[in-house]
Parts: C-alpha cells; sequence; structure tokens
C-alpha cells in the first residue's frame, strides 16, 4: 500500500510520461487543467495509467470530479484501501 | 496559350528518407547511387515467416527528431510530416510560426497527403484492443490514425490557417498535395502553402498484402539489388517511408521578401485511368493526358523539357506502360529526354513518393544534375528511353523545364511540370 506522497509521485510520472509536465510540478493542489494545462485526452491517459500502476478503478464518471492532483491522490488512496 | 495565372515558386523543401534525414543528405545520396533498401530486422519477419524480408526504412528514426511528448501523440507518418515541414519552413527562411514569421496566418495554407493513414497507430490499437480490452485503446488513436492527421499536425505547427487538405490518391498522393496547393495559390486562397506528404507503413499486414498482389520484389538475399526500374529482370517495387515537404510561394511574395527560388511549379496535370483499381492501363492513355495537361497548364512545348523524373516502381507491367507513355506523348524526341527512377534507391514511398521524387526534379533543375538510376544491368529491351545510369549526368542548360511522373492505384495519375529559374 502506498502513501499520500508515493501516490503523487508515482502519478507525477505518469503526468510527466505523457504530457512533458516536470514531474516536481505535478503538486497536490495543481489543476490538472487550470496549472497543467493537461487536456481531457490526455487526462484519460493519465486515468488508465494510473489504474494500471496503483490497481485501482477510476470509473469514466469519476474523472471529472478529480480537478486537482490533490483529487486524484486521495481517490487512488481510498481506492486502494 | 495566353498566360493569366498567378507564376508559382518553390522557396523551401524538407525531407525525411530512406537515404537521409534531410534534404542535403538525401541528394547526396541519390547523386551517389546509394541504396536505402536492406533486410528488415523487426521481430515479425520471422514469426510471420514473411515473403517480403527486406524494405527502405528511413535513414533517420523520425521520432529521435522530435521532442518526446510530441513524438508519442503523432503516428509515425505525422512524424515524418512534421520534421521535413519543419525543415522546408526554416530552408524557406521562416522562423517560428506563421504569425512568428511576420505572416498573416490566414494567408497560409498546408496540403499534406498519405497514401493509406496512421498504420502503426491503427494496428498497435488493435493490438491492444485484443490483448487488454477497450479501455487501453488510446483516447488519440482516432486524431493519430485519420488520414488527414499529417496536415491537421502541419498546420498547428506553422499556426496556418488558410485551410488544411489531404488529398488521398495511393502512391500519387504527395503529387496530387503540390498540384493542390499550387491551385490554392492561383486561386488567391493563400500566398504560400506547405504541401506534399509522407507514408509510413513497414509493417506485416501491408507487406503480406502488397505481396499477395505480386506487386513486390522477392528478391531477399540481395535488397540492395531489388528495386531496378526498367531493367530486364525487375519483379516489383521495394517498400519504404519517409515523404517531403515544400514550401510553395506566389512568385510576387516569393520576390517581395528576396527569397531564394529552387524553381517554379509552372503547372500540373491530372487524370484517371478508370481502366482497372490496381493495374497499369497498358496503353498509358491516362498518363499521356495528364502529361498532356501538365504540359498546356505549364504553357511548354515538348522540346522544353529537359528532363522527366519516372515513376518507375520496377513492376513489369508499370514501368513498361510509362515508357509507352512517354514515347505516344514526345515522339521520337522521347531519346533525347534523360529520365531516372529515383525508386531505384530509395524504394517506394506510396503516398509520400511523389512530393519526394517531386523534390529530386526541382533538385535537379536548380543543380542542374540528374541522379542515376540504378540496378539497370540489362534495360528492357522493351524500354526505349535514355535511363541515366551509373553515375549522374548533367542537365541540358538549353530546355527549361523538367516533369515528376506519380501514379497510384485505382487509376490516379499526377504529372507536375517545373521550370528552371
Amino acid at each position: 500500500m502506498a502513501n499520500t506522497e508515493e501516490i503523487r509521485s508515482g502519478l507525477a510520472d505518469i503526468v510527466n510520461e505523457i504530457t512533458g509536465v516536470p514531474a516536481d510540478d505535478v503538486q497536490l493542489e495543481k489543476s490538472f487543467t487550470d496549472d497543467l494545462d493537461i487536456d481531457s485526452l490526455s487526462m484519460i491517459e493519465v486515468v488508465v495509467a494510473a489504474e494500471e500502476k496503483f490497481g485501482v478503478k477510476i470509473p469514466e464518471d469519476e474523472v471529472k470530479n478529480l480537478a486537482t492532483v490533490g483529487d486524484a491522490v486521495s481517490y487512488i488512496e481510498k481506492g486502494q484501501a | 496559350m495566353a498566360r493569366t495565372q498567378v507564376s508559382v515558386v518553390v522557396t523551401g523543401l524538407g525531407a525525411s528518407t530512406p537515404v537521409g534525414g534531410d534534404v542535403a543528405s538525401t541528394w547526396d545520396s541519390l547523386l551517389a547511387g546509394r541504396s536505402g533498401a536492406r533486410s528488415l530486422t523487426q521481430d515479425w519477419v520471422e514469426e510471420y515467416d514473411m515473403p517480403v524480408r527486406f524494405g527502405a526504412p528511413a535513414a533517420v528514426d523520425p521520432s529521435e527528431a522530435l521532442p518526446r511528448v510530441q513524438a508519442r501523440r503523432l503516428d509515425r507518418s505525422a512524424q515524418f510530416a512534421v520534421v521535413a515541414a519543419r525543415e522546408a519552413w526554416a530552408d524557406a527562411g521562416y522562423e517560428g510560426n506563421a504569425s512568428d514569421a511576420g505572416l498573416d496566418p490566414d494567408r497560409v495554407g498546408v496540403v499534406c497527403a498519405s497514401g493509406i493513414g496512421g498504420l502503426h497507430t491503427l494496428l498497435g490499437n488493435y493490438d491492444l484492443l485484443k490483448e487488454h480490452g477497450p479501455r487501453k485503446v488510446s483516447p488519440l488513436a482516432i486524431p493519430m490514425l485519420m488520414p488527414n492527421s499529417p496536415a491537421a499536425n502541419v498546420s498547428l505547427e506553422l499556426q496556418a490557417r488558410a485551410g488544411a487538405h489531404a488529398p488521398v490518391s495511393a502512391c500519387s498522393s504527395s503529387a496530387e498535395a503540390i498540384a493542390y496547393g499550387l491551385d490554392m495559390i492561383r486561386s488567391g486562397r493563400a500566398d504560400i502553402v506547405v504541401a506534399g506528404g509522407s507514408e509510413a507503413v513497414i509493417l506485416p499486414l501491408p507487406i503480406a498484402a502488397f505481396a499477395n498482389m505480386m506487386a513486390m520484389s522477392k528478391r531477399n538475399d540481395e535488397p540492395e539489388r531489388a528495386s531496378r526500374p526498367f531493367d530486364r529482370d525487375r519483379d516489383g517495387f521495394v517498400l519504404g517511408e519517409g515523404g517531403a515537404l515544400f514550401v510553395l510561394e506566389s512568385a510576387e511574395h516569393a520576390k517581395a521578401r528576396g527569397a531564394r527560388v529552387y524553381a517554379e511549379l509552372a503547372g500540373a496535370g491530372m487524370s484517371a485511368d478508370a481502366h482497372h483499381i490496381a493495374q497499369s492501363e497498358p496503353g498509358g492513355t491516362g498518363v499521356i493526358a495528364a502529361t498532356r495537361k501538365a504540359l498546356v497548364d505549364a504553357d511548354l512545348s515538348t522540346d522544353e523539357v529537359a528532363h522527366v523524373n519516372c515513376h518507375a516502381t520496377s513492376t513489369p507491367v508499370g514501368d513498361a506502360a510509362e515508357s509507352v507513355a512517354l514515347h505516344k506523348v514526345f515522339g521520337d524526341g522521347v531519346t533525347t529526354i534523360p529520365v531516372t527512377a529515383p525508386k531505384s534507391m530509395i524504394g517506394h514511398l506510396l503516398g509520400g513518393a511523389g512530393a519526394v521524387e517531386a523534390m529530386t526534379t526541382v533538385l535537379s533543375l536548380h543543380h542542374g544534375l540528374i541522379p542515376p538510376t540504378i540496378n539497370v544491368d540489362n534495360l528492357d529491351e522493351e524500354i526505349d528511353l535514355d535511363v541515366v545510369r551509373d553515375a549522374p549526368r548533367k542537365l541540358d542548360d538549353a530546355r527549361p523545364a523538367a516533369l515528376n511522373n506519380a501514379f497510384g492505384f485505382g487509376g490516379h495519375n499526377v504529372v507536375l511540370a517545373f521550370r528552371r529559374q
């Protein structure tokens, strides 16, 4: 089971791989769209990669609720619990 | 015929081909008679026991010439297009996107073709679907595989807004793109058009399909000797990949900014065989029509043509039909017109072929040199043409024009006419 920082860091690597955003910029308070400029298609790629990496399911309906990196990390933490 | 049309010139060239990652290295290789064909080392060659085990892969992997994140969002065909567009744009003397370069983006167009589209993406995602289910299919699969993706991405790259188009006509696609670009400028829709095309389908499915059509050479033990247009022992084409893009510009616009001009794109002629979905029309009727239309469009007489860069793919029927057509258009004078077939070195780039070979034609006019056709050990006795062999030949200074032929499955014929500047 990964802790919050491990999940944030893992998610940051995925975001960097897919979008080129520097991993250090992927902090909990950052908005995926407003701060990191990630479009909806890249967001789906990030979600699918995160599902695989963290062994969780993130339904499509849920993706629109993941506004910030913190939202996504919390969802993944709960999914792993 | 009185010319009232806007004159269009070539001010920039960009390319990625089996013999070079840019225009200069491609041209050097062509003059040196170097083949880009080699044995393929991909796992699927052995896995499927492929009947054809060689091709002409790009000399430089286009993904290495692009930022990583951009490369992963582009099909290989679009990677070639973006790489070539950047080179052509810079070669024309422009920096940054259209606005950065001080241009009105609404006066800059893109016509960038592919014959087949994003096959790497299509087949790769089909494998993901079969192996891992629908969730693993990329949300970018459609924008990556659509055949207009190279055109759209070049327009994004340059912020070109006069229109982005992708004419599809198999192996004449990118020549048709250049003809379309000519029309865009003549009709006043744009001052500048980035035009050409690319292809990337060195994959088992298309190779199996082309081999089953009996269109490909099976000379597996001698890849470099396999593509032999006009040779008696030719047995089909060699599959290449890559592409080229031109910067076309109204002569007025080019002159106003003091641009270097390679040649004038003087005219284009197009026709359809309406004969067979894949076979050449042996009498060359459609090719003759396209050639005559190109000459009329360019206001050229047959005795002004110094050179023809042939489509010649190294198939038995196609090369002979092209020769027949040239004889009918040029009559006895045909034997005084040196011809060449770049596919002997770069293989057949399908949708990218027309633009790469049109580029070769333009460079022949610009540098006054015709690259040789390699592997013509015994000129087919049915081919009564002056094929440039062994070494480059100096172009006749007295005649101002050169033609480029591009024909495609489906009976599409495109002939481009260039005039020396």
